[in-house]
């Protein structure tokens, strides 16, 4: 876990001081509307809907156990006692007054943690896999390069006014839990040899123009990871496009130049600036790296798991579900879930954080990861300690056993609270995860991904989600759109859309018959819905969601 | 020709709270019922100048459209109907004044 240094807290004390003066300008009129919200966006805060929102990231996904008791603190002081995780593994507080903000600001600081650039037109938050550093399949822990990354990019002279957005994420496995196809820039830790590198993936995107991102480098060594990045965004900041919104991210760059045209134009930055970079990121890459030492894992007794796995069939069926393999055989990694049927996806309340930060001290060597399907991982939990956790978790309303099932569904906030939005979210994605609770199919069903947006910028990766469901304003009335077929994976693909979108009141019943189709389709349980959807195509899928438009072909 | 002028009120964010708030005869207000439905144009773009002027209170000013039921404004589109009456997930902002009114 990476610690700030005095550096690090004196820029953040006196950018919170900068902030804490403009708001006081913004109140006392000496400041317009006008000129204070830039002001504000640097540093997370918007005005949605109904209320201010303030937008914390949580850095590569990661915090620690008084981290977390912060969140809950701030939860209750400032807000409604809950916080909202998102798909960019950030913390949104929906109803902080605008008085208030700078002392939230201050409160973070206190535990290494702030809000700046987590909006604009600015390097974002930086993500990582949410397993790091405890993935059985990991070639090396993301977190160290994704912290050298923040530190770069925070407050980057060059980067501040940025085209449109720009989001980063690495992963250090070779199954992609980090979506790094679907950002401006992915980063895979990959070996060659001996040699650890990087192979960078640019160009990749949702929203409007999705976009799957494109190799730009197939192997780039440790010490040249940042000159290569910053003369990725250097081309960007002058070659993309500020005439058109809709067209100024990366992903378009890439696709009017072609990916040659932009590796030719980095290359030639690279040469131009390769010196600049004196090895200075690499000492600090290694100071980094002291930080995120691995636990020292302990030996313990795995009776208890065994004895719980044998006798209660719902910690075996917690277990099955929630649980992923550690790089230890005697550990686990817990995924905790913030799905609870028929609750928002992604908001935990402050007694709920305040558990999982207890139970990460107890027994997950102070560990917590947001992930960014929108829940909480316990990275580092022994065997033995499972059955602790599960019954303390269950207690509080976080033992729901759906990790990559059909009600652990992401959604955007949607139009419940965002300004953005042309249709809801939240409350879609309640009734799906309630009506396959009702069903007792979800277990039956195995691993489907939903994914819902409230409007085209996807925040709820709905391009990526097995069924995707986008929310639209058709003519004043809320219309959804389904896409078949997406992954969000190493495999990526963009979903196919299906056909008409549905009212609000229809598309409980078209996913039901989506699902319901799926199941007579596929070949053997073990089939998931997405490999019947491969192995199929669209056709039986949309049989299935307009029976009435096949009984029209037949007559 | 040109459209003719349909109801609207005009609506903004509180600078503070952040909530959504009216303007009335006489200031801003909560709650949509209380807002001064705007019916003449003139008037309209008058009242509007007249709300963009008090920047130091609301942000973000704009007309948005109503219907009358009866003497009682009510949104045209689903989005200011959310507006007027707070998110669907929980009992917060103005559902929970629509709660403790209900009490």
């Amino acid at each position: 876990m990476y610690h700030y240094t005095d550096f690090d807290d004196a820029f953040l004390k006196s950018r919170n001081a900068q902030f804490r003066a403009q708001v006081e300008r913004r109140i006392d009129g000496s400041l317009t509307e006008d000129e204070f919200k830039p002001l504000r966006l640097m540093n997370g805060l918007y005005l949605q809907l109904h209320a201010y929102m303030l937008r914390v990231a949580i850095p590569y996904g990661t915090l620690n156990s008084s981290q977390m008791e912060k969140l809950a603190y701030i939860a209750d002081k400032w807000d409604k006692g809950y916080g909202h995780f998102t798909t960019r593994q950030n913390i949104q507080y929906n109803w902080p007054e605008l008085r208030d903000v700078p002392d939230m600001l201050d409160a973070l600081a206190e535990v290494n943690m702030h809000a700046i650039q987590t909006s604009g037109n600015t390097i974002r938050n930086v993500t990582a896999d949410h397993f790091a550093g405890a993935a059985a399949d990991e070639v090396a822990d993301p977190r160290p390069v994704a912290e050298l990354i923040r530190q770069w990019s925070t407050d980057h002279p060059e980067f501040q006014f940025l085209p449109r957005k720009f989001k980063v994420a690495v992963s250090g496995a070779s199954a992609d839990r980090a979506v790094i196809k679907a950002h401006d820039i992915g980063l895979q830790i990959v070996r060659q040899g001996d040699d650890i590198g990087y192979r960078v993936i640019i160009g990749g995107g949702l929203g409007r123009t999705p976009m799957i991102g494109k190799v730009l480098y197939d192997f780039v060594s440790g010490e040249d990871l940042l000159p290569t990045l910053e003369a990725i965004v250097s081309v960007y900041n002058l070659l993309g496009r500020r005439d058109n919104k809709y067209k100024a991210r990366i992903k378009i760059t890439v696709h009017e130049n072609g990916i040659e045209d932009i590796r030719a134009r980095v290359d030639a930055r690279y040469n131009l600036i390769r010196d600049q970079f004196t090895g200075v990121d690499q000492q600090m890459l290694a100071r980094i790296e002291a930080d995120f030492v691995r636990p020292t894992f302990l030996k313990g007794d795995e009776a208890p798991y065994h004895s719980a796995y044998q006798h209660d069939p719902l910690f075996r069926s917690w277990a099955d579900t929630n649980l992923s393999d550690h790089r230890n055989p005697d550990y686990a990694i817990v995924s905790i879930s913030l799905k609870a049927h028929g609750k928002t996806p992604g908001d935990a309340t402050s007694r709920q954080m305040r558990l999982m930060a207890q139970l990460a001290k107890r027994y997950g060597h102070d560990e917590l990861r947001i992930s960014h399907e929108q829940n909480v991982i316990l990275p580092h939990v022994h065997k033995g300690d499972l059955p602790s956790v599960y019954y303390a978790l269950k207690a509080e309303g976080l033992g729901t056993a759906n990790i990559g099932l059909i009600s652990d569904i992401i959604a955007c906030p949607g139009m419940d609270y965002c300004a953005l939005a042309t249709a809801r979210s939240i409350p879609i994605a309640q009734e799906i995860a309630t009506r396959f609770d009702e069903l007792k199919l979800e277990h039956d069903v195995g691993p489907l991904k939903i994914k819902i947006s409230g409007c085209i910028n996807a925040c709820g990766h709905h391009h990526v989600g097995h069924i995707g469901i986008l929310g639209l304003d058709r003519a004043g009335v809320e219309n959804y759109q389904i896409t078949l077929g997406g992954d969000g994976t190493e495999d990526a693909a963009i979903g196919e859309r299906a056909g008409p979108g549905f009212s609000a009141t229809e598309i409980i019943p078209a996913v039901e018959r989506l699902v319901l189709a799926y199941l007579d389709l596929r070949t053997e349980p073990s089939e998931t819905f997405l490999q019947t959807y491969r192995r199929l195509g669209l056709a039986p899928f949309k049989a299935a969601l307009y029976p009435e438009t096949q009984a029209a072909n037949a007559a | 020709m040109p459209k003719p002028f349909t109801p609207k009120v005009i609506t903004a964010n509180a600078l503070l709270e952040g909530d959504v708030i009216y303007q009335t005869l006489t200031g801003w207000s909560r709650s949509l019922q209380d807002a001064e439905v705007l019916t003449d144009e003139a008037h309209a773009d008058l009242r509007m100048i007249e709300a963009e002027a008090q920047a130091d209170a609301v942000v973000g000013v704009y007309l948005a459209d109503v219907i009358m039921d009866g003497d009682v404004p009510t949104p045209t589109h689903f989005r200011e109907d959310f507006r007027a009456t707070g998110p669907s997930n929980y009992a917060h902002g103005k559902q929970e004044l629509r709660k403790q009114e209900h009490i």
